[in-house]
This record gives structure tokens, sequence and C-alpha cells, in this order.
């Protein structure tokens, strides 16, 4: 069933009586070509596109609770290609670009807003970093201007410029940086694979990765056991847990992010703004809440709940930053588990087990990345070589120390 | 949340800085190889459960803890300093 | 309308306040809500979609409809709940969410399109084509969407935060509460008592309770005189329990002046941070609307709050009231307000078995099919066991019974138990930990229950603290059972509604089952059910029982959505309090900061200290002039700066040298007493963590300085060293930073500067010598390093003698030709130098990248050492630290890439990029110091330097990055 607004105005006339399941809501098959563990955005993008652009058809994706039930539904929807190694400029320009593209991809609106990223600057050695990156981010063919303290001001009036502890000396502007509506990007995808033959397997846990003489053979599902060609682990938080069911030890620690969320408000905030001193970032919804967030609670963590500490560190952020914001009440607070990397990247890479494929560490930049990520790894599943894009998602990054140290924070999972 | 320093009793939070798996305590030697850098410095268990991991006593005692906590109800189990374990460097 | 001789409202007070320009008259003790009741007001907003006609649904902070704008002399607050908003003498507030105004709203219009804007809608739509998304289909939405308006003003308002600690936290002060808070407090137990109305009472002041055969009210006033009477007892009224948390930790939120006129005195708000070692839970339970279909209108109220508002405020909010109830419990709205001489037009009972014996008509089996009433309800009709029903009426009061306050119990992860008896959702135990529930929380919705779970739980609780419970006798009170039969939803023509907020009915809730959204996370989310500012409170269990009923599963099986903090909303503000302008982050001052101040530098952050930039004199008009006249005047004569922000490390005990050699790559065990010696720290991984220059000032204690920046970092590193791989050895450490202030005097006539100063002339003191000197009778410590490239000496005294000696450091200078320097010209000096700051090592530098590899010792372990042996730590791919060099003044480039002339200017041609640039005074020319590449091999090559974001693509010549002396013939002198 094709999407569009003549389909809601006459299917709106007869009582919307005519909407069709989203997706199918298949029992798992013995066998596949290839298992996805995890249906989150990675998990689903991974599956839509190993069917669309290589033609794979016998694919089953796992999902132990609900489609997107991890960190795709839980968090502060933005969209950036803002990196400056190598490495990550290119995957993450890459990501965007398939961003740009994905409601006509999909026929179904994610709500993508390339409402400008504002990285704000508060010393003349942060503008330089933030000069590099900019630097870079043209040199890779996207776009970045170099704002002073009145470009700002005109874009953002209502910070505070006058009387706050770290001064605003100018920022940086990612034209093209935005925020898209997270759900709809889980089911934009689940949609997709479905219509593409991808088996989505909700309330399927799995439980066990079979291997035979180093080659994986399927997986052991509370739903019975599935045979498979070729199995990719995307579980995000949790793929530490999934990976020990194959013996693998991953360089990854899982930890809370919490956000936020207020009220509903008329418009009032156009842009993402993004506060480093104080590890704070904004935009405003469609639906008018205001969403924001700031770092870790910085203990390893599965609970997906934090502590004030950090709530308080974040709500004081905007009080210095942005206090026109005092009187929004946060509405919901809630927290995802992270899978963090040593250093801060990603890995999208094959295992030393033949057919057991890896895409994990996206730290607390997961969302940006799910067209990118699925477009790698089902590149990686299907050909069995990296994809240009992410040929430095190594697994064995750390052993041979060709680390993608973006922050500069060294080898502590906790400080990407 | 709160942990209970064991020279300082129970403390909120904010007065400890929190490192990572109690992996760091068992520094290699200089010719462990890879391997065991490896393992030292980047993999992790990552359990969904009790672990155990190190806390820094910052804003009070500057004492390092081991905290044996719980990574999915955050219930801590045991608070001890690190220093008490009285082991030298391999050299 | 206001009822004689009802309500708790003090009627020898009125109370002016507006609401929407029209001023109006309460009482003291009136909500916004209740005094515009009583003034016969009944639309106060509109609906989130579809722009309804909304009033009052209840009578507290769960108020999904009457939502208004309050406006302040300087600000505005959006999103007041009209019904726990206390009036005050000129309170003003205004109904938001409409244009051009409540009565009439434009954009209205959109319930006639409702077909259209079924659950989801917009995810297949507005997608073509593309660019209108973001011009026109985007912008439109975003204006129609959200509810009430931020000024786009700085909230000047006065907030606060506080910590308490207690034996026992009982969060909801009704019967539950204060029996429990009774029984704790009489057994010593330090107790915090927590509520979130004005007053104590919860429902025993809303049903008008009897208690002990007199009202209830006399014994909420015994108790809290008792309470109010003991020290071991804290009170919060206005306040909320707004989220559990781990280790016995609470959020609390108290509506501290926001019941006042402002007052600079007080603040509005205060977050409080609870500890307790126990709590009880008496939150008590929310009322459960009825969906049928039009049931959305003015006039519609929870039976419960039309209750609260004759027994609390006195006023009836209609003069003809029908109630709809499926419960035997919401009869008393009915009994009670004939009682007080109000016509009930009926009852609409639906179930048919229930009692038809009333002072009024009773219909049986009834279901409300139709509303009518554009702004407020006027007519109801529907169908009972008997037939059809036509009645014309303003008010109906609804109740499809009670959901317990669950929510707290849910924010650790906690799930929440369906207990089909009672048809509702309730505690499972220990879902928090060292957290109980007590009354109506777990569906014991007696009076009498209330009181004896209360008292039980803090019994328990008195236990757990290892005490005895006291004698506490229990008022005689009702013990009616609950009788109720589940109605979830009453099928028709129009649409019934169950999220008011977010206007979602039960044909969104359908909709999506049909579609396959049928996880009741992917129900929420797709039709945005219970994502309102009531989260859900007043909806959720009758929309998982519609989405239960669309796919043929029960409700436990369906399953329920996560609680999460907080409680009710919280402003920014009052969570933030503390972090507006300078409180975010705590300002650090040097002893000579004053004396800078008076000589007009700018003040700048370095990390959480302020340095000077630059001192300017009168005639120079930009910072540069005054930066090249200081760089001058220390390459000619004497410059003093103030560098006490580095951090300085103690180190002591026989095996101090031993752990130094451990924790940098270069050996200090061999540095001999007196002597300094520059030394470069890795972090394990390898990379360089730090560098500094540290004195031996004794056999067995030295002094380790490092960067302004990783003061704290390399403490808590060398801590940890210490403590986790050497604690057995002779070692001791303390950050003496705040300690000592510490002086750089730099340049060819430091050394006659200092022979001013100083008690006795320096003698002899080669570079990289440490002693102790006098100054005015004052010991202190004198270095002889240099940052700048010139002889140059860092003097250290006491933090106390920090300003005086700075001052006079600066009369004598200045009678030499010197003066005082700012971190402009320090940074240039040190580039003229190349010497490296946290611009060149960043976190990503090794030291082969500096070209310091062979600082790193072959003949010890050291940290870092084998990992910065991976093979992606060395060799030509890595870039390499330069010196470029460009005759021609360029504007500053830092952060511009390096390309080979005539490679391509992209990604994969970029071979590496600035990190620092300055105009060399000395030099007369531009100085920049980047990584390359394999630059240390093209040293005398072109690189082109490309600026994309500023403009700038120019040629510079790679060099070595000392530009200035290169060899140190200055330094030494």
């Amino acid at each position: 069933m094709r999407y569009s607004g003549l389909k809601v105005i006459t299917e709106g006339l007869f009582g919307n009586k005519g909407w069709k399941p989203a997706w199918r809501d298949p029992a798992p098959k013995a066998e596949y070509d290839a298992v996805i563990i995890g249906g989150g955005g990675h998990g689903l993008s991974t599956a839509y596109y190993l069917a669309k652009n290589h033609g794979l058809r016998n694919i089953a994706v796992l999902e132990k609770g609900y489609l997107g039930s991890g960190n795709i539904g839980r968090n502060t929807t933005i969209v950036r290609a803002n990196y400056f190694l190598p490495g990550n400029s290119e995957f993450y320009s890459h990501s965007l670009k398939l961003w740009e593209g994905l409601e006509a991809e999909l026929n179904y609106n994610v709500m993508h807003s390339q409402r400008g990223l504002i990285n704000l600057f508060h010393s003349d050695g942060q503008r330089d970093a933030f000069a590099r990156r900019g630097n870079m981010m043209i040199n890779q063919g996207d776009d970045a201007v170099l704002l002073d303290r009145e470009g700002v001001r005109e874009l953002l009036p209502y910070l505070d410029f006058d009387n706050t502890r770290f001064p605003i000396y100018g920022g940086l502007l990612h034209p093209r940086g935005g925020s898209a509506r997270h759900d709809a990007v889980a089911w934009g995808y689940a949609r997709g694979a479905d219509r593409l033959g991808v088996d989505l397997i909700q309330n399927c846990e799995v439980t066990g990765i079979d291997i035979e003489n180093g080659v994986v053979k399927g997986v052991q599902t509370t739903r019975g056991a599935i045979r498979a060609k070729k199995v990719g682990m995307v579980a995000a938080g949790r793929s530490g847990l999934v990976a020990a069911m194959a013996g693998m030890r991953l360089p990854v620690e899982s930890h809370i992010l919490q956000a936020f969320v207020t009220e509903g408000l008329k418009p009032v905030i156009d842009h993402v703004i993004s506060f480093g001193m104080g590890h704070f970032y904004i935009s405003q919804s469609d639906k008018g809440g205001l969403v924001f967030g700031g770092d870790l609670d910085f203990y390893a963590s599965y609970a997906a709940r934090g502590n004030l500490p950090m709530v308080e560190h974040v709500m004081e952020a905007g009080m210095t930053l942005m206090p026109m914001i005092g009187r929004a009440k946060v509405l919901r607070s809630w927290g995802g588990i992270m899978d963090m990397t040593p250093d801060g990247s990603p890995i999208i890479d094959k295992t030393n087990i033949e057919g057991l494929y890896l895409d994990c560490g996206w730290n607390y930049g997961g969302f940006k990345a799910v067209p990118a990520s699925g477009w790698c790894m089902a590149h990686l599943m299907a050909t069995d070589t990296p994809h240009e894009v992410a040929k430095r998602f190594r697994l064995d990054r750390f052993r041979t120390g060709q680390i993608l140290d973006e922050e500069g924070t060294g080898s502590q999972h906790n400080l990407h | 949340m709160r942990l209970t320093c064991p020279l300082c009793g129970p403390r909120d939070r904010r007065e400890f800085y929190y490192y990572g798996s109690e992996d760091y305590l068992n520094r290699p030697g200089p010719d462990a190889g890879i391997d065991a850098w490896d393992d030292h410095l980047h993999l992790r268990d990552n359990p969904a459960g009790v672990t155990r991991d190190l806390w820094y006593h910052e804003t009070g005692c500057a004492q390092w803890l081991r905290v044996t906590r719980n990574t999915v109800s955050h219930e801590i189990l045991a608070t001890e300093l690190v220093a008490e374990r009285k082991k030298g460097p391999a050299a | 309308m206001r009822i004689l001789g009802k309500g708790q409202v003090d009627r020898s007070r009125p109370v002016s306040f507006r609401f929407d320009g029209r001023s109006f008259q309460g009482y003291q003790g009136d909500t916004l809500a209740s005094a515009l009741m009583a003034n016969g007001v009944r639309l106060m907003g509109r609906s989130f979609k579809y722009h309804r006609p909304r009033g009052v649904l209840t009578a507290g902070s769960e108020e999904p409809n009457a939502l208004v704008e309050v406006v302040g002399a300087t600000n505005q607050t959006p999103n007041v709940r009209a019904t726990v908003q206390e009036i005050f003498e000129g309170l003003n507030a205004q109904s938001q969410n409409r244009f051009p105004s409540l009565a009439f709203d434009v954009l209205g219009v959109n319930d006639f399109l409702s077909p259209f804007l079924s659950a989801g809608f917009y995810y297949k739509t507005f997608m073509w084509p593309r660019a209108f998304w973001e011009k026109i289909y985007e912008p439109a939405i975003r204006r129609a969407a959200g509810l009430g308006r931020l000024s786009g003003k700085h909230d000047e308002g006065a907030y606060e935060k506080a910590y308490a600690f207690c034996d026992l936290l009982v969060i909801g002060a009704g019967p539950a509460g204060l029996a429990a808070a009774l029984t704790a407090a009489r057994a010593g137990a330090q107790v915090i008592l927590a509520e979130e109305d004005r007053q104590l009472g919860g429902r025993l002041l809303a049903d008008e309770a009897e208690l002990d055969g007199a009202p209830a009210a006399d014994w909420v006033a015994s108790v809290e005189a008792e309470l109010r009477s003991l020290p071991n007892v804290r009170i919060l009224t206005r306040s909320a329990v707004t989220g559990a948390y781990d280790n016995g930790t609470f959020g609390a939120l108290e509506r501290v002046g926001l019941h006042l006129p402002a007052r600079a005195d007080l603040p509005r708000e205060c977050f409080w941070r609870i500890s307790a070692a126990r709590a009880i839970l008496c939150a008590g339970a929310l009322e459960r609307p009825l969906a049928f279909p039009m049931n959305d209108r003015p006039g519609i109220m929870l039976a419960g709050a039309v209750r609260a508002y004759l027994n609390r405020w006195g006023v009836v909010p209609g003069k003809r009231v029908t109630l709809f109830a499926n419960n035997d419990g919401a009869r008393a709205t009915a009994r009670q307000l004939m009682a007080a001489g109000i016509e009930v037009a009926a009852i609409l009972d639906s179930r048919t078995d229930a009692s038809a014996v009333e002072d009024c008509p009773v219909y049986l089996g009834a279901r409300i099919t139709d509303t009518s009433g554009r702004l407020g309800l006027s007519r109801i009709s529907g169908t009972h066991v008997g037939g059809q029903f036509q009645i014309l009426t303003d008010c109906l009061a609804m109740s499809g019974g009670w959901n317990p306050t669950v929510h707290l119990t849910c924010h650790m992860n906690g799930r929440p138990r369906w207990r089909e008896d009672i048809a509702a959702f309730v505690p499972s135990d220990g879902a928090v930990p060292g957290l109980t529930t007590a009354g109506a929380v777990n569906g014991d919705y007696t009076t009498h229950a209330c009181l004896a779970a209360g008292h039980a739980a803090a019994v328990a609780a008195l236990e757990a603290l290892g005490r005895s419970a006291p004698a506490v006798t229990l008022p005689r009170a009702e013990g009616t059972p609950y009788r109720h039969e589940p109605l979830w939803l009453v099928s028709g023509k129009g649409r019934a509604w169950l999220d008011f907020a977010n206007d979602v009915t039960s044909k969104d809730v359908k909709l999506a089952a049909q579609e396959g959204f049928t996880s009741v996370e992917h129900m929420k989310r797709y039709t945005t059910q219970g994502m309102a500012p009531d989260q859900g409170k007043n909806s959720n269990v009758a929309a998982l029982a519609v989405l239960a009923d669309a796919t043929g599963r029960g409700i436990p099986e369906t399953g329920t959505t996560t609680f999460r903090p907080p409680y009710l909303p919280v402003s920014i503000a009052a969570m933030g309090a503390g972090g507006r302008a300078m409180g975010f982050a705590p300002q650090r001052f040097t002893t000579s900061d004053q004396a800078s101040r008076d000589r007009h530098a700018p003040m700048i952050e370095a990390g959480l200290w302020y340095r000077p930039s630059y001192f300017p004199k009168p005639g120079e008009k930009t910072w540069r002039e005054a930066c090249d006249r200081e760089v001058a005047m220390v390459r000619a004569a004497v410059g003093i700066s103030d560098v006490s922000t580095l951090g300085k490390i103690d180190i002591q005990g026989r095996d101090a040298a031993r752990f130094l050699d451990l924790v940098y790559t270069n050996t200090f065990s061999t540095l001999p007493v007196g002597k300094v010696r520059y030394g470069l720290m890795l972090r394990e991984d390898g990379f360089v963590l730090d560098d500094g220059t540290t004195a031996r000032l004794g056999e067995h204690h030295f002094l380790t300085t490092t960067t302004t920046a990783a003061a704290g970092l390399v403490m808590r590193h060398l801590d940890f060293i210490h403590q986790t791989h050497c604690a057995d050895w002779d070692l001791r450490m303390i950050s003496v930073t705040e300690s000592w202030a510490q002086f750089a005097v730099a340049g060819p006539k430091a050394r006659a500067l200092l022979n001013a100063v100083l008690d006795q002339p320096v003698e002899g003191f080669p570079f990289m010598s440490c002693g102790t000197v006098s100054v005015g009778g004052v010991q202190a410590r004198l270095f002889r390093i240099s940052f700048s490239g010139e002889e140059g000496y860092e003097i250290a005294v006491p933090t106390r003698y920090g300003e005086a000696l700075f001052r006079d450091l600066l009369a004598k200078a200045e009678v030499m030709g010197g003066g005082p320097y700012g971190m402009e010209a320090l940074n240039v000096l040190r580039i003229e130098k190349g010497f490296i700051t946290h611009a060149e090592i960043h976190g990503r530098t090794t030291a082969f990248d500096i070209g310091m590899e062979k600082m790193v010792s072959p003949k010890k372990d050291c940290i870092g050492k084998a990992m910065a042996a991976r093979p992606g730590l060395t060799g030509d791919e890595r870039q390499q630290l330069v010196g470029l060099k460009l005759s021609d003044a360029v504007a500053a480039f830092g952060g511009a890439h390096l390309f080979t002339p005539g490679a391509t200017v992209d990604r994969e041609g970029s071979e590496g990029y600035v990190t620092s640039v300055c105009w060399s005074v000395t030099l007369k020319a531009t100085l920049a110091m980047g990584f390359l590449k394999n630059g240390r091999a093209r040293h005398g090559d072109l690189i082109r330097i490309v600026d994309h974001l500023r403009g700038i693509d120019v040629l510079a010549e790679v060099c070595d990055p000392v530009f200035h002396d290169p060899a140190g013939e200055k330094l030494r002198a």
C-alpha cells in the first residue's frame, strides 16, 4: 500500500477502514539466508538494504521486544555530518545523503528536517578546533559556516550573551544538520523491509548462537532454533551480551544516556543547538516539546534510567546558556543504553567466526548513522568486504592503534 | 544515587568519579603482549548484573574504590579501598 | 456557582484576578479553576490537535484540559494547570493555543478535518514535493502544534534547590499518609511528609468524610497540629515527589512562591533532593474518565472532581448536574449535590444490577451515546435498560472507577501488577528498594483500610529502622467496599476521547491496531496516547483496554507503557536552579586578579580560571597592539605573568623518584636535588596526557607541575597509579595548586628584576635550577624555567603573599621598561619558541607526533609505553608536528587544513591541519604550528594552507617549529 496525501484523503472519506498493517507478523521459518539480531534502527536498515541493494529475500530480523524498542525510540533525534577524522567524515557524510532521500526511498515521512545545527564555542582554542572540523566537513563535500558572536546572536537571539559563565565566542553552523522523527525511521525501514519480503519477528529473543568449527550455523531463540547462513549482531547497548553467546568479548562498555522532553510549546527554538561546555544540546520537536540531553550518567549500566546528578547538570547548563527556557516544564525523562567504545567510534566488521558479523559501538551518536550503518553492514554481510565508507570501523583497531578518537579523551569507554 | 565510601561513609554520587571496570587493576607487564593489553584497556565482560568497577572519591578523600554493583538494578553490594590490595607492580 | 455554607475558602478575603483580560473575583483558597467555575466560566482551553473547546476535567495536577498561561510583570509561564494554580491578588492568566480568541479559534477547523487527521496520518503524507516539507508543511505544523508560549525572555525568577535527609519519607498526606506519618513521628523517627496539595488531608477533604463521627477535617487538623509540634517532623506542602532514584533518593518540587504575588525574597519553586532510609508511598488513586461519544465538552468532569469542588471550594460547575458512573462510590457526588440543594437531573449507572433507589431518577444499564453544546455541555442522550434518554444538563459528572497512582513505583523499572477485582494496576512489591505502598495506591479504597494500611506500613518501616512502634489509636471510618463493573468504551457514531490533551480517540487506538501497531508501546507512539502533559494519567488504562479489545488480548497480556520521572512536569529552572549566569561552574581567581583588572586587562576563561588576555596601554586600540608590545617587551626587557593556574603536585617519600619514573616517559630518579626537568606523561593507551616540569626539592621531595587544563586529570591519574599499582610504596601526594602563587619573570632583564625584589641576589643558578629564596622575609621558591625562550624564572610564594609580590614585581619592572604580559603575548612567545600546549597535545597525539619519541626511555617501563608501541601510533602515515612560516601578515587560520600544492582540496587530499597561529612581531612573519603527514621529512617544502571557513588559501614554508633562538642561547644566558 503506497502512502500519499491523496490516500490519506480517500481513506479519511471512508472511515479509514482500508489501511493495511504496516508490516506482517510472521512466524519464524526454520532457515534464513541471513538473520539480523536486533530490530532497532540499525538492524532494520541492515535488513532493508540487504534486500534492496543486494537482492537477498530470505532474511529475518529477530527482536526480543517490539520493533524499535531500543535507542531508535529514545534519543534526541539529531541528524548531522560534522565529524573531522577520516573514517568518520565520509561515513556520516554518506549517511546524511541517505537521510536526504529517505522519505522518497521509504515512502514514509520520517520528518527529516534540516533546521541547521549550531555548535557553540567559548574560547579561541575551541574556535580553532571547530574550524578544523568545519574545514574537514567542507573538504568532504558537506557544509559548514563559522559564525562569530554576532552571527550567533542573529540566529539565536535568546541565548544569554551577557551574563553567562562561558561567554559565547561564536559557533559552527552545519546548515544541513537537523532532526527527524525517531520512531518513524524505525517504522519506515520496518515497513520497507517487510515489503521486500523480510520477516520481522518480534518478541523473539536470541538465547544462543550456534557455531560449528568456527562457522556460524544459526541461532537459538525463545521461539525455537533458526538456521542461518549469515548472522548479523546489531544489538547496540546489548551487543556485549549477544557477542558473549558467540564467545566474544567486545571493546564495549554499556552506559546510560538520559534525555528529556518538555510539555508542548509554540515554536521558540528553530535550530539544533549544541553547547559543548555544558554537554547540552537542544531542539524543538514538531509537536512543540523541547527535546534535550546531556552527557552520560558515567557509570556502566543496563538500567535504561538515570539519576539526578546528571539531570540537574543538564538543566543547569540549559539555564546558563538560554535562561528563556526556565519556565518550560520537563514532562518526561528517559535513559538509553549506549554501547561505548574506547575511541567513541563504531564497529562494522566481520568477526573471527565465519558468517558472523558485528555492527555496534555507536556510543551516543547512533541515530544519525542508521541509514549508512544499515547500508554498510548490508554490504559487508552480502559481499564479505567492508564498504568503502566504513572500512576504518575495524574491530581490531584497538590492537593496531588505528583508532578514531574524535574527542581525544583516550581509551576510557565512557569519555566519548 | 549514593555510594558508601569506606572512609567517609554514605555520600552523594556527585562526589565520585567513575573510571571503569576492575580490569584496570590488572596492569600487564611491559612485555605481556598485545592480547593482555587489549584485555586490560579495551575488552570488557560488560555484564548485565553484578560487576566490579572503579570509582574515585574525587571531592572527598581522594581514594580509589572498588565497587561491587548490579548494572541492572543499580544496587550497590560492596565498596572497598583499592589501595588495601597492597599490590606492587611487576617491576 | 458558589454554594453557601460549603467549602473551605475564606469568604472574608476576596481576591481579584484576571482571565483573558476580564476581571473576576474569588476567595482566598481558590484555585484558578474553582474561582472561574464559581464565576460561571466553563471554557478554559483548546485541545492540542483539533482545537476542541475544553473545560476543567479534574481537581489536581493531572488536569489535561485547563492549561493556561500565567502572565507576570516581566515574564509569562505557559501550561499552568488552572486546577493547581491558587489565585492571588492581581493574578493574570490567559488561555493558550487559540487564535484569535478562546471562544472563536480559527484552527477549530481541524475538528472538521478530523477524518483526515487520524492517528499517524503525518507519516503518510507531506512527502511531495520534497522541498515543501521544510518550507511549507513543517512550519505550518509547528505553528499549529504546541500549547503555551514561552516569552523568549530570560527567566529572571528566583529558584532554589535543597537537600534533605530523613529516616522515613511519607509521600502523600491523605488518610494513609497521615496515619503513617503520625505513627513514625511518635516513634521519634526523622519524618518528612510531602504533600502535593496546599493542605493535608487528601480525599478526606474532598469527600466530606467523617471520622469518629465528626468531620474528617477535625482529625486532619489535630494530626497536623501534633506533627507540627514535633521537632523530628518536616511537613512539605505544595510539594510533589517527582521521582524515585537509586539508593533512597527522591526528587520533589515545592511550589514556594507560585501562589503569591512575585516577591524578591521568595523563590518561585524549590527542587528538593531527599535522601530517605525508608519511604512509604501513599499517593492515593486517580479517577478514570469514561470514553463515550463526544465526551470532551466543557462541563463534563470527573465525579470526584465535582465532589472536591463542592466540598473544598463550595463551587458547583453547573445548575443541573447528571452523574454517569460504573461504580457505587460516585453516587456520593449526586447525594452531596442534592444535599447542598443542587438539582441532579439523573444518575446514569452503566450497571444493570446497581441500586435504583436515590432521590433523583436513576437509569440502569445506561450508555451515553451523544452530547451537544459547542462551548459547553447542554444536552446528553443515550440508552438504558428501559429505552432511551435525552437530558438537558450543563454538568456531567463521570466516573469509570479509580486507578492507583502507581507512578513512582515504576521509576526504577518496576512493572505494576494488574488486579482483576478492581480492574486496575497496583504497585509490585519491592519495585523501589526501601519503599512500601499503603492505602488507595494499592487499591484499598476505603478510608478505614487506608488508615490501617498507613499505620501498618509505618510500623514495618520503623521495625526496619530498628525502632519500636508507638501506640496510635486510629479513628473509626467508613469501610464500604469498592463495587464497580468495568466500562471501557461506549461505542457510537461520534468520537470517544481517551487522551483529552492529545486528542486521541478510541478510533485512533483501533486504527493503530488495524495497522499492526499492536504492541502497547507502538500504539502509544503511533497515536501519541499518553504523551501529553498529563502523561496518560487520565487515559492510559482505558486506552490499553481498547487496544486489548481490538487485538483480542486481555489487559495484563497487553501490558502497559512505562511511567518515567518526573511524576508531574517540573520546570527546567527549578531543576537547574543555581546554574543561571555564573552559577553553572565555579569561578577560580588568581591572587593577581584584582591587580590585572586594575590595569584594565580583559579577563578570559582558562578552564575554570580567569587569566588576563592583555594589558592595554593608553592609545592602544586593538588587542594586537598590546600583544605586540608585550612580546617585544619580554624579548627586550622583562615581563611578568601569573602562572599560578598551572597544576602543582607535591610528591614526597622514599619511592617518589621511582614513582615519577613510572608515570613519566623519561627518568627522574637521576635528577639532582636543586634541578628541574621537563617531563612527558602518557596515558596508558600510549597517547600524550600532559607535559610539565618537575623540580627535585630534596632527596625524597619533588614538585610536579601540570598544564592548567590537565591539573585535575593528572592528580586523579597519579592517585590511580599509586593506589592501584604501588600502594605499598613509600609515597605521599597532594595538590598544592592553590597553596602557591607563582609568577613567570622572563626577559633579558629578568635577573635584574628578581634581584630587585629578592632579599639576597641570585647567584649562579643556571637554566633548569631550583631553590629556596627569600622575598621580603618570606620564604619563596625559585625555578629557572622558561616558556618564552628568554632567560626565565618562576618565583612562587605562599598564596597570601601573591598579590603583594605581583604588584611589587610590576612596579619594579616598569621602571626597567618591563611590565605584565597576558595570555595573548604568552601564546605568541611560546609559538615563536615552538613550545606546545593542549592545542597540540589534544589527546590524539603521540610522543612520535611531537618529535619526542626519544623521551620514552628504553631502559624502564612507564605508563603508556606498551601501547605506544602499537603500529598505528608511529610511522610516516602519522601527521607530525611542524612549523609553518609565511612572510606576510595573514588573518588567523587555526584549524585550516594542509595540502600539497597542486593536490586536490578534499578529504583525501588533506594532509594535516594548523593548531596554532600568530603574528610574530619578533620575526616579522606569520608563524604557525600544525601537524603534517610525514612532516619532519618535509622541512623546506611549500605547503598549501586552506581555510574554507575564513576564505584563506595561502602557501607557507614547512620548517622546524622552533622559530626563535633555535640554539637556546637566550634561554641559557
